[in-house]
């Protein structure tokens, strides 16, 4: 079993992606299916770009198993008021400034659920959000 | 099609990334919406953006993208570039407007 732990703060676009590349770079070393590996990299992604675009601060673990990768993605922040509309594609709460940037597509989350085998999203308005995805090979 | 021969054809500014000059284009993907970008595109395309920012380069290296290409004589920024010597992702560049080039590279690419 091999685990992986990443920080993101909230904001920093510039080291959010890090997570997703290096553990693409870990299941390339595996030899995991290229198809599993995208998928993977994908969520996760997204996952850490939502912490940086819109929580404090977070900390994200990636486990790989035996024929599971599961990612844990956990940041203390605003939290979620209504996950069902979060998770439809469109909604998105993005400021101007990260709008620019092209994020606030609304399709992160619709994202993580088409390309993780399970998504799970926990949340408390005003003290965080937990993310949790598993993907199967 | 390289992205070597698409840069001459095309007269395209390389800005970055020259080792992965010898990529193979298999298509294109065209749009400034990232999560759209890490959705919908596929391997081996080509992404015509005016995003300048590190962050599409992350993008084009975690979809393995063949290159990225800024329009409207847009340049990328330092961090752009820097990420892109280090994936050997090329990031180019073309005075043509966004409609102009999807053009031009529809052409070159699928005619
Ligand atoms: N970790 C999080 N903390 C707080 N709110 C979140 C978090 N993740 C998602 N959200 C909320 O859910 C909305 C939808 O998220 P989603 O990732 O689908 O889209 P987005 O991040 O707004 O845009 P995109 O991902 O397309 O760049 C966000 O706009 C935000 O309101
Ligand atoms: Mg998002």
């Amino acid at each position: 079993m091999i685990e992986l732990k990443f920080h993101i703060s909230g904001g920093d676009f510039d080291t959010a992606g890090t997570a997703s590349s290096e553990t693409k770079k870990i299941l390339k070393q595996l030899n995991i299916d290229s198809k599993v590996i995208k998928r993977t990299v994908v969520a996760l992604y997204e996952g850490e770009v939502n912490i940086a675009a819109h929580a404090w601060k977070g900390e994200v673990a990636v486990t790989v198993k035996d024929h599971q990768i599961v990612a844990l993605l956990k940041d203390e922040g605003p939290g979620i008021a209504d996950i069902n509309m979060a998770m439809l594609e469109g909604f998105s709460t993005a400021s101007p400034k990260v709008r620019e940037m092209g994020f606030g597509a609304g399709m992160g989350l619709p994202n993580m659920k088409k390309n993780a085998d399970l998504l799970e999203v926990e949340s408390t308005p005003g003290v965080g959000t937990t993310v949790r995805m598993s993907f199967d090979f | 099609m390289k992205v070597s021969e698409l840069v001459k054809e095309l007269n395209l500014v390389v800005f970055s990334g020259e080792e992965g000059l010898n990529r193979e284009i298999r298509g294109g993907y065209v749009s400034d919406l990232l999560s759209d970008v890490m959705g919908n595109a596929t391997e081996g395309e080509i992404w015509i953006t005016l995003q300048t920012h590190r962050n599409v380069v992350a993008i084009a290296s975690l979809k393995e993208l063949a290159c990225v290409l800024l329009v409207s004589s847009l340049k990328p920024e330092q961090g752009t570039i820097d990420h892109s010597n280090s994936e050997g992702i090329p990031v180019l560049g073309t005075t043509c407007s966004t409609f102009e080039i999807a053009g031009l590279l529809y052409q070159k690419i699928k005619g």
